[in-house]
């Protein structure tokens, strides 16, 4: 079994093919990096196995299961969560309530317009422990207008991790981040537990490559090269990608 | 008194105020003024929830006010009587918003703003141009007000009581939606879109729900008007209506719950009470917005709010100065 397996995924805008015949395949519990230049269809990909792009032809499965044809607001409930590049938060609300929302979305809760929101301890509960992960909780609540850039980088990890996924996609986690900042969010994913199965982006090859077990190496919308990380990274390819030999 | 407490007294004394009105003021003109003010407010509490707690401004609400109007009108004209005809209204109004919000949710912005005005021209044009069902420019006399337990509510003081009563139902229905999970929700679809889809919300059906409420109370505030004037005419579906209630929630403050009521207070007085000593009423109305706009662009409630913060952390600061060098 597989927790993710892409076959023939392919994606045009127009005449620009961003996504060629891509296949993939993740094992239960892997960490595998996502590398390539700008361009190369990264952030494609993720948005077509979150199902907010519809991929022209191939399939997508979860875990077995094909979800090419679910809609994106259905994958979360099956395990799929996503942080973004760029910073995709609830500004006017609060560092708490921006995990409660996270919660929310998978809860039945979600429809009810009698309840008192702020009166649902159990959920504030498991929104401050998502906090709590990412070192956050002594600041939830503070509104998300009042924290710093790499605050905002961890709650994007603390909404993803609060709906407890099976596969978690990361986009460019370490992005902007300081020195300090990255090593700490290095260390929080590197305690993500194995039952979860993470994907990440990154350029930051310094704290990227030592948390990947598996690369795979995206150009111009292809697989160029996957493997191992001693493997990626020895192969001429990776340098002639990166370095335009 | 904390900050809780003197909220708690000042909702107490707002409600004194208006439950014992009709004591204070002797006049029938001015208790009429009141319960126009409330109908209007509840119209604009309804429009707050899709511009306000949505993000989606609609300018063709008149539409779904008028239609419960007509309905109430039609019924009674064909013999039905006020219990049926506020049911039937109610559901003509809610059936409406659902076709309003099938066809304008495709688009959300500028897109969603021109197709509820076009959605609601057509309901204006057809109010004026379907002389035979709507009696056209003539428009429908209503004989009677209800009597609802026995209460007739053909004087000034019934009907203000009855507006009130339903005014408050409507203030107490979105406390409930802003503070419950679902408002919340609405709120997300509003800020982040993408991301609510991302995290597991269905947008489109949150915001077609929050349409459906909003054409609710919009079809119940259309019935207090139509009883109030015991008379309807396409004038009331036409744009004007659309945009003034659009006003009034934007000058008071969209997403808040009194922006929208002081909102339609300001209106409604301008243009009853104000024009009988202006004739350019509008020109003053025009002026009090151009200021809203110019020193509270987020409104008269939250503007005031925020104003009166600023004066009393001024006046404190000038009563204990604190030494050089010290900081808040």
């Amino acid at each position: 079994m597989t927790a993710l397996e892409v076959n023939g995924l392919c994606k045009a805008f127009g005449g620009l093919h961003v996504t060629r015949n891509v296949d993939l395949v993740v094992a239960p519990g892997e960490r595998r990096l996502i590398i390539g230049p700008n361009g190369a269809g990264k952030t494609t990909l993720f948005n077509l196995i979150t199902g907010e792009l519809a991929p022209d032809s191939g399939s997508i499965l979860l875990f077995g299961q094909d979800i090419t044809g679910v809609p994106s607001r259905r994958r979360p409930h099956m395990g799929v969560a996503r942080t973004y590049q760029i910073i995709t938060l609830f500004s006017r609300d609060t560092i708490v309530r921006n995990a409660v929302l996270a919660l929310l979305g998978l809860s039945e809760l979600r429809w009810n317009p009698l309840l008192d929101l702020d009166g649902r301890h159990e959920l504030i509960e498991q929104a401050r422990a998502a906090l709590a992960r990412v070192g956050l909780e002594h600041i939830a609540e503070r509104p998300l207008s009042q924290t710093s850039y790499g605050e905002r980088r961890r709650v994007e990890i603390a909404m993803a991790l609060a709906q407890n996924p099976k596969v978690l996609l990361l986009d460019e986690p370490f992005a902007g981040l300081s020195i300090d900042e990255r090593r700490d969010v290095r260390e929080l994913l590197a305690a993500i537990p194995r039952d979860v199965t993470i994907i990440m982006i990154e350029h930051n090859m310094d704290v990227a490559l030592d948390l990947a077990e598996r690369i795979t190496l995206l150009h111009f919308g292809e697989v160029v090269v996957e493997g191992t990380r001693a493997e990626v990274v020895a192969d001429p390819r990776t340098r002639e990608v990166y370095l335009g030999e | 008194m904390t900050p809780k407490a003197l909220r708690y007294a000042a909702i107490a004394a707002a409600l004194l105020l208006l439950i014992t009105l009709p004591r204070w003021v002797a006049n029938p003109y001015y208790i009429n003024i009141a319960s126009q003010i409330l109908f209007w407010a509840i119209f604009a509490l309804a429009l707050n929830v899709l511009v306000g707690y949505g993000g989606l401004v609609s300018l063709g609400h008149a539409g779904l006010f008028a239609v419960a109007g007509y309905a109430l009108a039609l019924m009674l004209a064909a013999g039905y009587g006020h219990l049926a005809a506020n049911v039937v209204a109610v559901i003509v109004a809610l059936a409406m918003s659902a076709v309003f919000a099938v066809l304008a949710l495709r688009a959300t912005g500028i897109g969603f703003l021109m197709i509820t005005l076009a959605l609601g021209q057509i309901l204006w044009g057809i109010a004026y141009r379907w002389a035979s069902l709507t009696n056209g420019d003539n428009g429908i006399n209503i004989r009677t007000r209800p009597s609802p337990f026995g209460i007739s509510l053909a004087g000034a003081d019934a009907f203000y009581y009855a507006t009130l009563l339903t005014f408050l139902l409507a203030v107490v229905s979105m406390i409930l939606f802003v503070r419950s999970p679902f408002g919340a929700s609405v709120r997300g679809t509003r800020d982040q879109p993408r991301r609510m889809n991302a995290l597991g919300y269905n947008v489109w059906l949150i915001r077609f729900l929050a349409f459906l409420l909003s054409g609710f109370w919009s079809g119940v505030a259309g019935l207090l008007f139509v009883y109030y004037n015991q008379f309807i005419s396409p004038q009331i579906a036409a744009l004007q209506t659309s945009a003034e209630v659009l006003l009034m929630v934007i000058s008071g403050g969209t997403a808040t719950l009194l922006g929208p009521i002081a909102g339609a207070a300001i209106v409604v007085i301008m243009k009853n009470v104000v024009s009988a000593y202006i004739e350019r009423w509008n020109l003053v109305l025009g002026v009090i917005f151009v200021a809203i706009i110019v020193f509270m662009p987020e409104g008269l409630v939250p503007g005031s709010v925020r104003l009166a913060r600023r004066g009393w952390n001024a006046v404190r600061a000038r009563l204990n100065p604190r030494p050089l060098g010290e900081r808040p």
